[in-house]
C-alpha cells in the first residue's frame, strides 16, 4: 500500500481534531489554524487525486485494518478526490472573503468558536465524500447539520436565531427520513457497507422480492436528502439562513453544505442501489418535477426580492433545481451535467455573496438593491466580480454557467420523454435569471443622479482594492476559478466522466 | 397483501405510526417545545424499529458470560450498536434545539414560531 493512500483518512482526522483544538485557542490562532487545516486538507486531497489518476482505478481503505464486514471503510476515486479538492478551495476562499465581516459581526471572545464549526464542517464534508458506510454517512450528515446551524447562529440577532431554528427543523425532518430509509435498507439487506448492500439489492431486484419496501427505502433517502439540500418546496428556511448570517457562513452554506448532501445522494444512487435500478424505480421522475418547479419558482421569488443577499439566496433554490433536474433525466450525461453544475454553482454562488458584500460595504451597509445605485463605480473590483457572477449565472459563454447549461441541454437531447420540458424550462429559467441578475448589474453601473441624490448617497463611501486586501484577493481568485471552470471545461468533464465510471 | 401481517408484526406497525406522529408534530406544531418533543418521538420510533428488527425470539443479549457459546444463542448486536449511536446523535440535536429555543424565548417571550416571525417583521420595520 502506498503512503498516499492514507491521505483521505489523514485529512478527515486532521480537520476533526482541529475543531476541538480551536475551542481553547485565541481567535487569531484559531483562524490561522483553520486556514492551515483547509490548505493542508486541500493539498492532501490533490495528492490523492493525482495518485488515483495515475493508477486509473479507485481503491478502498480499511480503517484500523479490520476487513470488510467488521471494519469501517472509505473509498477513494477520481470524483471523490476531485470534489474534496474543490470543496477545500472554495471553503478557503469563502473564509478569506468574509474575514473582515467575521471580526465585526461575531462577539468578541467567541471568534474561535466559529472556527470550531468550520473545522467540523470540513471534516464532515470530507467524510461524506469518502465514506463507504451508510450509517457513518448518517452520523456525519448530522454533524454537518449541527455545525451549519452554528455557522448561522454565530451572529447573534433575532433573525439569525430564528433562521437557525427553521433550518434545524427542516434538516431534522430530512435526517429523520434519511435514517428511516437507511434502517429499512439495513433490514432488507443486513449490510451497512455500500457495495455489500448493492449486491443484495441487485439480487432482490432480480427475484422481485420486497419490491415495495425497497422503493420506500429509496424514496425516503432521496426525499430526506432533498429536504436537507433545499429542493424547491422545502426551501422556506433558505433565504433567511443565507440572507442574515455572516458573509463567510452564507457563502459556505450555499456553495458547500447543500452540495455535500447532494453528493451523498449521488453516492447512494450509484454505490448503494445501482443507477439502472434508480432509473427504473421512477423516484427520479419526482425529483425531476420538483427540480423543474424549483428552477422556475426560485427565479420568480428572486425577481420579487428587494434585498440583494436574499435575492442571491433565492437564486440558489433555482440552481439546486437545475441539479435535481439533471438527476431526473436518468442518463449518465444528465449526471455529468449535474456534477458540473455542483462545481459551477459552488464557485459562482460564493463569488456572488462576496461581491454583493463588497457592494453593500460602499453603500452604508444597506442591502436593498435600490441603494446600490452606482456601487460598481465606488468599489470597482466588487462591481466587476458581481458582473462576472451574474453573467455566469445567466449562462454567458466563457463562464462556468454556460458550460453547465449546454451540458444540461445536450443531456436532455438523449431523453425523448423529458426533452421538451427540460429545454423549455432551461430557456425560461435563463430569461428569469437574466431579468434579476442583469437588472442588478445595470443598477450598480447606473451613476447616481447629480441633483436630488443626497438622500440616496448618504453614507456612501469609496473602497479601493488595498482597503480590503483579503476580500479583494478572494474575489480575484473566485473570478479565476470561474473562468477556469468555464474555459477548460473539456478536461473537467472528462475527469467527471472518468470518476463516474470508477464510481459504480 | 395480508392485513393480518400488520397485527403479526405489530411492533413495526407501532414504530411506523409513532414515526408519523413525531414527523407531523415536528412539521406542523407551532410551539417550539412541542416540535422538539415531536422530533424525539420520531427518532425514538426509528430506534424501536431497529431494536425490534435486531431481536430474535428466545435468544439472549450478546454478552459472553460462561465461556464461548454458539452464535445461535445471541441476538444480532449490530442494531443495538446503531441505536446507541443514534441516541447520541439525537441527544446532541435536542440539546442544540433546546438551547436555540431558550435564546428565542429570552428575546421574544413566546414559544410560538409564527408569533416570533411576526415580531421579527415588526422589529425590522421600526
Amino acid at each position: 500500500m502506498s503512503f498516499v493512500q492514507n491521505f483521505p483518512f489523514f485529512s478527515i482526522l486532521l480537520s476533526l481534531f482541529a475543531g476541538p483544538l480551536s475551542s481553547v485557542l485565541s481567535g487569531k490562532a484559531a483562524k490561522a489554524l483553520n486556514a492551515a487545516v483547509i490548505t493542508i486538507a486541500g493539498i492532501l486531497s490533490a495528492a490523492t487525486l493525482v495518485f488515483v489518476l495515475g493508477t486509473g482505478e479507485s481503491y478502498v481503505y480499511t480503517m484500523g485494518h479490520f476487513p470488510a464486514p467488521w471494519g469501517n471503510e472509505i473509498r477513494v476515486g477520481v470524483l471523490e478526490a476531485g470534489m474534496a479538492v474543490f470543496f477545500c478551495i472554495v471553503m478557503l476562499l469563502c473564509m478569506m472573503g468574509g474575514a473582515a465581516e467575521r471580526l465585526l459581526e461575531i462577539e468578541e471572545g467567541k471568534q474561535n468558536l466559529y472556527y470550531v464549526m468550520v473545522n467540523l464542517l470540513l471534516c464532515s464534508l470530507l467524510a461524506l465524500i469518502y465514506t463507504k458506510d451508510l450509517f457513518t454517512a448518517y452520523v456525519f450528515v448530522e454533524i454537518n447539520t449541527i455545525s451549519a446551524c452554528g455557522l448561522i447562529m454565530i451572529r447573534q440577532t433575532g433573525r439569525t436565531i430564528e433562521a437557525a431554528v427553521r433550518y434545524m427543523i427542516m434538516s431534522l425532518l430530512g435526517s429523520g427520513l434519511l435514517l428511516l430509509g437507511i434502517v429499512f435498507l439495513y433490514d432488507l439487506t443486513g449490510q451497512l457497507l455500500m457495495d455489500h448492500i448493492k449486491i443484495q439489492v441487485q439480487l432482490l431486484s432480480v427475484t422481485g422480492e420486497y419490491h415495495i419496501p425497497l422503493l420506500i427505502a429509496i424514496s425516503f433517502m432521496a426525499v430526506g436528502l432533498a429536504i436537507k439540500s433545499a429542493l424547491f418546496p422545502f426551501h422556506a428556511w433558505l433565504p433567511d439562513a443565507y440572507g442574515y448570517s455572516t458573509l463567510s457562513s452564507a457563502a459556505i452554506l450555499s456553495s458547500l453544505v447543500s452540495k455535500g448532501y447532494i453528493f451523498l445522494l449521488i453516492k447512494i444512487f450509484y454505490q448503494v442501489i445501482g443507477f439502472d435500478l434508480i432509473v427504473r424505480s421512477k423516484v427520479i421522475n419526482v425529483l425531476f418535477v420538483f427540480g423543474v418547479a424549483g428552477m422556475l419558482f426560485g427565479s420568480v421569488s428572486a425577481i420579487r426580492e428587494k434585498d440583494i443577499r436574499r435575492m442571491i439566496a433565492f437564486s440558489s433554490v433555482a440552481q439546486i433545481g437545475y441539479i435535481y433536474m439533471g438527476f431526473g433525466l436518468g442518463t449518465t450525461a444528465g449526471m455529468i451535467a449535474s456534477i458540473f453544475h455542483i462545481l459551477s454553482h459552488g464557485a459562482t454562488k460564493s463569488l456572488l455573496f462576496v461581491a454583493a458584500s463588497g457592494l453593500t460595504d460602499v453603500s452604508d451597509k444597506r442591502r436593498s438593491i435600490r441603494r446600490l445605485t452606482g456601487a460598481g463605480y465606488r468599489n470597482r473590483l466588487a462591481g466587476v466580480t458581481f458582473t462576472v457572477g451574474a453573467l455566469s449565472m445567466v449562462g454567458f459563454p466563457m463562464f462556468s454557467g454556460f458550460i453547465s447549461k449546454i451540458l444540461f441541454a445536450q443531456a436532455a437531447m438523449e431523453n425523448d420523454g423529458k426533452m421538451l420540458v427540460t429545454v423549455v424550462a432551461l430557456a425560461v429559467s435563463t430569461i428569469l435569471n437574466a431579468m434579476y441578475f442583469l437588472k442588478t448589474v445595470i443598477r450598480i453601473y447606473t451613476p447616481l443622479p447629480a441633483d436630488g441624490g443626497e438622500e440616496e448617497a448618504e453614507g456612501n463611501t469609496v473602497l479601493r482594492m488595498r482597503d480590503c486586501p483579503a476580500k479583494s484577493l478572494a474575489m480575484i481568485c473566485f473570478i479565476a476559478l470561474n473562468l477556469f471552470l468555464g474555459l477548460s471545461s473539456e478536461p473537467i468533464v472528462d475527469l467527471i466522466r472518468k470518476g463516474l465510471d470508477m464510481f459504480a | 397483501m395480508d392485513v393480518m401481517n400488520l397485527f403479526r408484526n405489530y411492533e413495526e406497525a407501532v414504530a411506523m405510526i409513532l414515526f408519523g406522529i413525531g414527523f407531523s408534530n415536528l412539521l406542523m406544531q407551532k410551539n417550539l417545545i412541542k416540535k422538539i418533543i415531536g422530533m424525539n418521538i420520531m427518532d425514538t420510533s426509528v430506534y424501536l424499529f431497529l431494536a425490534v428488527k435486531g431481536y430474535i425470539e428466545g435468544h439472549k443479549a450478546p454478552i459472553v458470560v460462561d465461556g464461548v457459546q454458539s452464535v445461535e444463542a445471541y441476538i444480532n448486536p449490530i442494531p443495538s450498536g446503531l441505536v446507541l449511536t443514534g441516541i447520541v446523535v439525537s441527544v446532541s440535536v435536542s440539546a442544540l434545539m433546546l438551547a436555540l429555543t431558550i435564546r428565542l424565548y429570552r428575546r421574544y417571550h413566546t414559544l410560538n414560531l409564527d408569533e416570533i416571525s411576526t415580531l421579527l417583521k415588526k422589529e425590522e420595520k421600526s
